[in-house]
């Protein structure tokens, strides 16, 4: 299977890729996928006042799935939680002209902006659990 | 050192040019019809597909006209099942095989239960890959036909104890099939000594011409009869019909005899080679596990899993060697390899494995570049995974409650 440039690019060149220690504050964490399946995704975003200041993944998955996600921390920064809520899987599978065969990366990347979504939220709302 | 760099030499093999050279006189100057039995033409190219025949034939040690040509293994492997089955279906319908052979051998199975033309009994494989004797004994049945059990397997290399194998069946008085595709040619194979009565397989994959194969049917002790699944011109005394494609069996005809001649001086250099690559790279990756038998398997093949990153991603990392990977991703059916997943591998590192395959014509030069190329992306992909980094934190993969989807 042949990759657009935009995967192989940020395959080869990922962005923000790292991770923030759980428990500090602003931070939310997302992982989703399972080892079984083949690709998991860990999504954190940083919050300062509403604003995401920064993002960072670490992925186990396919070259879609690395990009997809790679792609995801870069439109995070410098959105608003309210604006994050609104990143779509279809607008990453646009961006990285992804196959029809890889459209789930674009999906697990939507579940995993919404679970770091979701878990600093639920964090910020004052109980401590950590992020699943 | 030329890039990309060719592993993966169980799927197919580049062509020796000695073989080229042979075949090149039957294309235009000798284009005659094997089967034309009244003119110089047909004299000349049936001259040469029995010679060919021959040189097939030495390599398996068997006699030249139990040799029969299709267009392939998968063809040789339905040819010889459902053949078989046709002929024999009155004294019963059960074939034994075994959960990892080819598809080619399973599917054809597969389709003939769908039908109800056939039961069979798929046995399972040991850690290794290997089937047991002594569970084709016990699967054995009155309507027992058939036993189907390959030679090598293409994935982890794992040779079967096929002459045991054949043993049992020859007591029994039970027709023995072997896919042995990725075999011959590799390792020294006798039809006679391994109690064979159809063996199956392929020009490509010993550095012939694609598009010719073989199914070898036993001609003697016991005579072995199939029903031809190809009708028409009566070719190869029945059993397929079809213009013979004379270039292409001078080919493997060629092919067959060099292997035959350098299969002692590829055999050392391939170990050599595997070996080294193998033991550099497992030196120098923790969490790295060999799939298939740590000896047992063929000169060219290292099937390793690499724990924590996914096998498509390992071969997008390295773009500059062909490669295959047991990952889902990189399967038609998405799934991951069923070969592995039958060794008892855990899904999480069939995802994770990558096969390589080494051939007549890989280097050691090629053969250091692919051992830096795979620590480097390897490292790199595990710096990225979150399964590495809870891992190193401690955490117990198998305890984590997973979002499957």
């Amino acid at each position: 299977m042949a990759y657009s440039d935009k995967v192989v690019d940020h395959f080869t060149n990922p962005r923000n890729m790292g991770s923030f220690k759980k428990d500090e504050e602003g931070v939310g964490t997302g992982m989703v996928g399972a080892p079984e399946c083949g690709d998991v995704m860990k999504l954190q975003i940083k919050v300062q006042n509403d604003m995401i200041v920064d993002a960072k993944f670490k992925t186990f998955g396919c070259g879609s799935a690395i990009a997809s996600s790679s792609l995801a921390t870069e439109w995070l920064k410098g959105k608003t939680i309210q604006e994050a809520q609104k990143i779509k899987n279809t607008d990453i599978v646009q961006e990285l002209n992804l196959p029809p065969v890889k459209i789930h990366c674009s999906v697990l990347a939507e579940d995993a902006i919404k679970a770091a979504l979701a878990d600093y939220q639920k964090k910020a709302d004052g109980t401590t659990t950590d992020a699943k | 050192m030329k890039l990309p760099i060719f592993l993966d030499n169980h799927s197919t093999t580049p062509m020796d040019p000695r073989v080229l050279e042979t075949m090149l006189p039957y294309f235009v100057e000798k284009f005659g019809n094997a089967a034309s039995r009244n003119h110089a033409f047909g004299w000349a190219a049936e001259e040469a597909v029995e010679n060919a025949r021959k040189q097939i034939a030495k390599l398996i040690k068997a006699d030249p006209k139990e040799i029969v040509f299709t267009s392939g293994a998968t063809e040789s492997d339905n040819l010889a099942i459902k053949g078989v089955l046709e002929m024999y279906g009155e004294k019963g319908h059960h074939i034994i095989t075994s959960t990892t052979e080819h598809r080619a051998v399973l599917d054809t199975v597969k389709v003939l239960e769908g039908k109800g033309k056939a039961t069979a009994t798929y046995l399972p494989v040991d850690k290794f890959g290997m089937v047991s004797p002594e569970d084709v004994r016990n699967a054995i049945t009155e309507k027992t036909i058939l036993i189907s059990v390959m030679l090598a397997n293409n994935e982890i290399g794992t040779i079967n104890p096929v002459k045991e194998i054949g043993k049992i069946a020859k007591e029994k008085g039970i027709l023995f099939h072997c896919d042995a595709t990725q075999g011959v040619g590799k390792i020294p194979v006798d039809v006679q000594d391994m109690g064979i009565d159809l063996m199956s397989f392929t020009s490509h994959k010993m550095y012939g011409p694609k598009g010719v194969g073989a199914l070898y049917v036993r001609k003697k002790n016991p005579r072995v009869r199939i029903v031809a699944q190809m009708d028409g011109g009566g070719h190869e005394r029945g059993m397929r019909s079809g213009t013979l494609p004379v270039p292409l069996i001078v080919g493997f005809g060629k092919a067959c005899e060099l292997c035959e001649q350098e299969m002692g001086k590829d055999t050392a250099r391939l170990i050599a080679m595997r070996d080294r690559l193998e033991a550099s790279i497992m030196k120098a990756l923790e969490e790295s596990y060999l799939n298939g038998h740590p000896t047992n398997r063929l000169p060219g093949n290292l099937n390793i899993s690499f724990a924590y990153v996914e096998g498509e991603s390992l071969l997008m990392g390295m773009k500059d060697i062909a490669l295959s990977s047991g990952s889902a991703c990189t399967s038609a059916t998405l799934e991951p390899s069923y070969v592995l997943r039958a060794l008892g591998v855990g899904t999480e590192l069939a995802h994770s494995s990558i096969r390589f395959g080494l051939g007549r014509f890989n280097t050691d030069d090629e053969i250091d570049y692919t051992i830096k190329k795979v620590i480097e992306i390897v490292t790199k992909l595990r710096e990225m995974s979150p399964l590495y980094e809870m891992a190193k934190e401690g955490v117990d993969l198998k305890s984590v409650q997973w979002a499957a989807h």
